[in-house]
C-alpha cells in the first residue's frame, strides 16, 4: 500500500494558482518528514503542459478527460476518488478555493474517510499526521489527527509561501485515466466577468479597506477622504459589498481580489480568514478595530484599538497637514 | 417549487469563546448560539424563489437552544412548514450531523420529493466537512456551493450563479433535484417585525421529528488533539494614545516608507 | 417632588387603529381643524408626504392605507413638536403617530439596512450596537468610584440607576456615565445598576413602529425589576424615561422615575458648594425633546449650568418649546444613511449651526443620543475646533474636580 502525500493542483483561467504552490511547499515538508513521495494530481482537459510547473512534487499524476474541462467540484471529486482507490495515498491536500469548494468533502465521503476543513498547517507528529485548523471566524484553532487514512485535507491559503513550492525541477509525469459519467448534472455555461471597475486595485500602492466596523454606507466618505489624502483607493471586505455599499469589483478576499499593496489600511475589519487571504502579503498592514482581540491584529504590522470612524478623519487631517 | 432549507445554530462569535478545561471542546457555559449566517441567506434565497415561482418552503433545523426561535422567525418570514429534528447532537464538526439530517430529510413524511435543498455554503464550525455536499451525496443529488443567485427554473434544471475569485462568477446549469450551498442571497436576509414572530409563535406548529437512529457520534473519524486560541505568529505593534497621537505616529511610519 | 406616572399612561397602551374612537384621545383626533401647525413645525416637514394634518385627512376619508404605503413617515423623529404646537391638544406623537408608523414599518418593501441591524441587535443583545450583553457594565471598571451591580450584590437600594445603551457602550456615553457616577457618589446617593442584566428600554423601537420589539423588552425589563428591591429609578436615557412614565405602567410599573438631569436639578443647592473649579465657558443648552417639550423640564438643566462658576449661558434662537430635535429619535439614530441617500439635511447639522451662531464654546446636552450626533455634525461642518459638546453631568463633574 502506497503512503504518498498528494497535492491536487488548483487552476484558474488556464494557470496554476498560488495556493497550489503553497500546498506543494507544505506537502513537500510532510512527505520528507515521513520519507514518502510527494505526488501532484493534475486534472483537466488540454492542460497537461501545466505538469511541468509542478516539479516540487516527485511525480505528477496527469489526468485528461473532457468532463474535467469544467470546474465542477463533484466531477473532480469523482475522478480523485477513482485514482485514490487505485493508488491509496496517505493524505490528499486540496486547496480550498471557491473553484474547488465542496470537492474535499465529497471526496472524503466517496472514500468513506475523514475530511478536514480550514486547515492552515499539516505535520507529522511521531509518524502520525496532524492538521491545524482555524475555525469560528479565526478565533479558535483546533489540532486534529485522523483516525483513518487516507485523510482529505481542505487547505486554506497562506500555509507556506508560494515560492517555496515552485521548482525548476522537471517532475516525473504519469498519465492516468478515469471513467466519468457522460452527462454531468452540473455544467458550467459561462463565466461572468466582473463589472469593469474604473480602477485596477491590484496595481494600487495604497489601499484603504473598510469592513463592518464602518457601520453604514454614509461613513464610506470618511474612508474616501482618507484615501484621497493618501493618494490611494478604497476597497472592502465581503459584508460591505453584500450590503451594497461598495461594488463587487472592490471586494478583497476569497471571492474577490488578492492584493499586495505597499500599504493596506484596514478600517473596522475583524480579520476573518476569507478576507485575510486576499491581503496578507501586503507590505505594510495597519489595522484599526475597536476589538483588541480582533484576529486582524495577528497579521497586521501595526494596530490601533480605536473607532475607525474617529481615526480616519484624524489621520486624513494629519496627512493633509503634512503634505502641506 | 418545493424548497427545503436546512438551517443550524452555531456559536455566536460576538460573545467571547472559551475553551473547556479538557481543551477538546468549547466551554458551553460561555456559549450563545445564533443562526449560521449563510443559512439565513439560504432561507432568504428560498423565500425569493417562492415569491417568483410559487410553491412552498419548508425549514428543517436540528434541535438546539434557541432553534425554536429560528423556526418561528422563519415561519414569520414566510416559511410554510417548520420542522425540528430531535436526536442529533450539535457541536464541533458537522459530518455526522449532516448525514443524520440527510437521512431525516428522506424520512420526513411529505417532505420529498423537493426541487431544491438549500443550506449555507459553510459555517464557522465545519471542521470535518461541509453540510451541503454531504446531504447531496446522501440523497444522490447534484451539488454546487458558493451560490449567489438561482434563476431560470425550466426543463428539470435550474441556472445557478457561483462565485469564483477576483470578482468573477460562473453561470451553471444544475439538474433538479439538487442541493445548493448558498454564499449570499440575491438580497440581504429580510427583516421581520417582532410582532410577526410573536404571532407566529402562537399560530405556527413546529413539527418534531426524531432523526433515524442510531444518532451518529460527532467527530468519530478525527481525534481532537487540542483547541487553542490562535497564538499569532506575530502580532501587530500596537499604537497607543489619542486618535491625534496615533495619526501623527502613522504619518511618521508612512513617511519613513516613502508613502507620504 | 418625584414625577409620578400620569393618569393617562395606561389609557394609551391599549389604543389601536380599530378601537381609536372609543377613547377620548382618539376622538380628539377628529377635532383637527387642519390648521397645518404640525406640518409647519415638523423639522422634516418639507419632505413629509403625510404630516399629521394629512394623516388625519386620510383617516377621515377612510384612506389610511395610502399613508401606510408611504415611506416618508420613516423620517418622523418623534420629537413631539407637532403635538406641542397643536392648538387642539391632539396627542399626535403619543397616540396617532405610533399607530400609523407601526403600519408603515410593516409595509416597508425593504428595511434600511442600518436600521435593520440596530433592531436585530437590540432584540438579540439588548443594545443596538450588537455588542455582547456581557460587556454592558465594562465601563464600571474605570469609573473611579464604587458602583454596585445588583446581580452581584442584591441588597435593597434606594435608587436603581438605569444607565441605558448609549451610555453603557458608546465611548462618549461611557464618559458621561463615569461623570454621573462621580456626581451620585459625591451627593451620597445610595444607588446601584443592573449591569449586564440591563437591556434597552425600547422606546425608540416603539416610536418607529416596532411595537413587538418594545413589548419584548418591556416584559424582560419588568421581570428584571421584579428581582430586586429599590425605591425609585433614575435613568440617563431621556427616551427610557418616557417609556417608564408612559408605557411601562401598563405592565404594573409603579416606581417613581426621573431622568438624570432633573434629578440632579433637585440637588442643585447641595451641588453648588462642590463645584469649586471655575469653568469659564460660554454655554448654550440644547433642550432634549423628551425632557423639554414632552415633559416640561426646561429650567432644571439651566439651573445646574448656572450653578457652575464661570459659566455664562446663552440661548439658541430655537429653545425650550421650540427646540429643534437632534434627529435621533423614532429610529432616526439609525437612518442617517437613508436620509443622506434621499438628500435630507441632517437635523443635527441644522441645530449645530444655530449653536455656533450663539458664539458659545460649549453645546450642553442631556439626552444620550445628542452627544455623538452633535459631535459628528461639528466635525462634518468643520466647527469642531470652535465648539465642544458636553453632557450637563460632564460639566458638573468637571467643575467638581479640584
Amino acid at each position: 500500500m502506497a503512503a504518498d502525500i498528494w497535492v491536487v493542483a488548483d487552476q484558474w483561467q488556464g494557470r496554476l494558482t498560488d495556493i497550489t504552490f503553497e500546498a506543494l511547499a507544505l506537502g513537500r515538508e510532510v512527505a520528507d518528514a515521513l520519507k514518502v513521495p510527494l505526488e501532484a494530481v493534475l486534472l483537466g482537459h488540454g492542460c497537461a503542459s501545466l505538469a511541468e510547473e509542478l516539479g516540487c512534487a516527485d511525480v505528477v499524476i496527469s489526468v485528461e478527460h473532457p468532463a474535467l474541462a469544467e470546474p465542477v467540484p463533484e466531477t473532480h471529486a469523482q475522478a480523485l476518488a477513482e485514482l485514490a482507490r487505485q493508488r491509496q495515498p496517505r493524505a490528499i491536500l486540496i486547496p480550498a478555493t471557491n473553484t474547488t469548494w465542496g470537492a474535499n468533502t465529497l471526496l472524503a465521503a466517496l472514500l468513506d474517510v475523514p475530511g478536514v476543513n480550514f486547515a492552515v498547517d499539516l505535520k507529522a507528529v511521531d509518524g502520525a499526521l496532524e492538521a491545524r485548523c482555524v475555525l469560528y471566524g479565526g478565533k479558535i484553532e483546533v489540532r486534529v489527527q485522523p483516525r483513518k487514512e487516507p485523510v482529505v485535507i481542505g487547505l486554506w491559503p497562506g500555509a507556506r509561501p508560494a515560492d517555496q513550492g515552485r521548482s525548476e525541477r522537471k517532475p516525473c509525469i504519469e498519465q492516468a485515466s478515469v471513467s466519468l459519467a457522460a452527462e454531468p448534472k452540473v455544467r458550467l455555461k459561462r463565466y461572468i466577468e466582473p463589472e469593469a471597475g474604473e480602477v485596477d486595485l491590484t496595481r494600487q500602492d495604497i489601499l484603504i479597506a473598510v469592513g463592518r466596523g464602518i457601520q453604514s454606507k454614509d461613513n464610506l466618505e470618511l474612508a474616501e477622504e482618507l484615501a484621497q489624502a493618501l493618494g490611494g483607493e478604497i476597497c472592502g471586505s465581503r459584508p460591505v459589498v453584500d450590503q451594497g455599499w461598495l461594488p463587487l469589483s472592490r471586494q478583497i478576499g476569497k471571492s474577490g481580489l488578492t492584493v499586495k499593496p505597499k500599504l493596506y489600511l484596514a478600517l473596522g475589519i475583524s480579520g476573518a480568514p476569507e478576507h485575510v487571504e486576499g491581503m496578507k502579503d501586503s507590505a505594510m498592514i495597519v489595522a484599526v478595530n475597536t476589538d483588541p482581540h480582533a484576529p486582524i491584529f495577528n497579521i497586521a504590522h501595526y494596530g490601533v484599538v480605536a473607532d475607525a470612524l474617529e481615526l480616519a478623519p484624524a489621520l486624513a487631517e494629519a496627512v493633509r497637514a503634512r503634505k502641506g | 417549487m418545493n424548497l427545503v432549507v436546512l438551517m443550524r445554530m452555531v456559536p455566536d462569535v460576538v460573545e467571547e469563546l472559551e475553551i473547556a478545561s479538557d481543551q477538546k471542546s468549547l466551554d458551553q457555559e460561555a456559549l450563545r448560539l445564533i443562526v449560521s449566517e449563510s443559512d439565513d441567506h439560504a432561507l432568504e434565497e428560498a423565500l425569493l424563489l417562492k415569491e417568483r415561482h410559487g410553491g412552498a418552503v419548508t425549514v428543517v433545523a436540528p434541535e438546539a437552544p434557541e432553534a425554536a426561535e429560528l423556526l418561528y422567525t422563519a415561519a414569520a418570514k414566510g416559511a410554510d412548514r417548520v420542522i425540528q429534528l430531535r436526536g442529533i447532537q450539535r457541536g464541533l464538526g458537522v459530518a455526522a450531523m449532516a448525514e443524520a439530517c440527510a437521512a431525516a430529510l428522506s424520512a420526513i413524511p411529505g417532505l420529498l420529493p423537493a426541487d431544491l435543498v438549500l443550506t449555507g455554503t459553510q459555517s464557522i464550525e465545519d471542521l470535518d466537512g461541509l453540510v451541503a455536499p454531504l446531504v447531496a451525496r446522501r440523497l444522490g443529488w447534484p451539488y454546487l456551493g458558493v451560490v449567489t443567485a438561482v434563476s431560470d427554473v425550466s426543463n428539470g434544471a435550474v441556472i445557478v450563479v457561483k462565485e469564483f475569485q477576483a470578482g468573477y462568477r460562473g453561470e451553471f446549469q444544475v439538474s433538479l433535484p439538487a442541493v445548493l450551498g448558498v454564499q449570499a442571497a440575491e438580497k440581504p436576509p429580510r427583516y421581520v417585525p417582532v410582532a410577526k414572530v410573536r404571532a407566529a409563535m402562537k399560530a405556527t406548529k413546529i413539527e418534531e421529528f426524531e432523526a433515524p437512529q442510531p444518532a451518529p457520534e460527532p467527530l468519530q473519524e478525527l481525534a481532537i488533539v487540542a483547541l487553542a486560541k490562535p497564538e499569532a505568529a506575530g502580532h501587530a505593534e500596537m499604537l497607543e494614545g489619542s486618535v491625534e497621537d496615533v495619526a501623527g505616529k502613522l504619518c511618521e511610519l508612512l513617511a519613513e516608507r516613502g508613502l507620504l | 417632588m418625584h414625577q409620578a406616572a400620569p393618569a393617562v399612561a395606561t389609557a394609551t397602551y391599549d389604543i389601536t387603529l380599530e378601537n381609536l374612537f372609543e377613547y377620548p384621545e382618539g376622538r380628539r383626533i377628529l377635532t383637527c381643524i387642519q390648521c397645518g401647525m404640525c406640518a409647519g413645525t415638523c423639522p422634516y416637514g418639507e419632505v413629509m408626504d403625510y404630516p399629521p394634518r394629512r394623516i388625519i385627512n386620510m383617516l377621515r376619508a377612510g384612506e389610511l392605507e395610502k399613508v401606510f404605503a408611504s415611506e416618508s413617515l420613516l423620517s418622523c423623529v418623534a420629537c413631539y413638536a407637532c403635538m406641542a404646537k397643536c392648538p387642539r391638544g391632539i396627542r399626535l406623537t403619543e397616540v396617532l403617530l405610533p399607530l400609523v408608523k407601526e403600519q408603515v414599518f410593516i409595509n416597508l418593501p425593504e428595511t434600511p439596512s442600518e436600521l435593520q441591524k440596530a433592531l436585530e441587535n437590540t432584540l438579540r443583545y439588548g443594545n443596538p450596537f450588537g455588542e455582547s450583553s456581557r460587556k454592558r457594565a465594562a465601563w464600571v471598571k474605570t469609573a473611579g468610584v464604587p458602583i454596585r451591580i445588583l446581580s452581584e450584590d442584591p441588597r435593597p437600594v434606594d435608587v436603581l440607576w438605569f444607565v441605558e445603551c448609549q451610555n453603557s457602550y458608546h465611548p462618549r456615553g461611557q464618559e458621561i456615565s463615569r461623570a454621573t457616577a462621580r456626581l451620585f457618589h459625591a451627593l451620597g446617593i445610595d444607588f446601584a445598576i443592573l449591569g449586564n442584566e440591563e437591556k434597552c428600554a425600547g422606546e425608540c423601537a416603539r416610536l418607529l413602529g416596532e411595537t413587538g420589539l418594545f413589548d419584548t423588552l418591556m416584559d424582560y425589563n419588568m421581570a428584571v425589576f421584579a428581582k430586586y428591591k429599590f425605591n425609585r429609578i433614575v435613568t440617563s436615557g431621556a427616551h427610557a424615561y418616557d417609556a417608564f412614565i408612559y408605557q411601562y405602567p401598563e405592565r404594573g410599573f409603579r416606581y417613581p422615575v426621573e431622568q438624570t438631569t432633573p434629578f440632579l436639578g433637585r440637588y442643585v443647592d447641595k451641588l453648588r458648594p462642590l463645584l469649586t473649579r471655575k469653568l469659564p465657558y460660554v454655554v448654550t443648552y440644547h433642550d432634549a425633546c423628551c425632557l423639554g417639550r414632552h415633559n416640561g423640564f426646561y429650567e432644571e438643566p439651566r439651573a445646574l449650568l448656572k450653578a457652575i462658576p464661570g459659566v455664562r449661558l446663552v440661548e439658541m434662537v430655537h429653545n425650550r418649546l421650540n427646540s429643534i430635535c437632534c434627529g435621533g429619535g423614532g429610529g432616526g439614530m439609525w437612518l442617517d444613511t437613508y436620509y443622506k441617500a434621499k438628500g435630507y439635511e441632517r437635523l443635527s447639522e441644522r441645530r449645530v449651526k444655530e449653536a455656533i451662531a450663539t458664539g458659545a464654546d460649549v453645546l450642553a446636552v442631556s439626552c444620550p443620543y445628542e452627544i455623538s450626533r452633535f459631535e459628528d455634525a461639528l466635525k462634518v461642518l468643520g466647527y469642531d475646533h470652535k465648539m465642544v459638546v458636553r453632557d450637563v453631568t460632564e460639566l458638573l463633574a468637571e467643575a467638581m474636580e479640584a
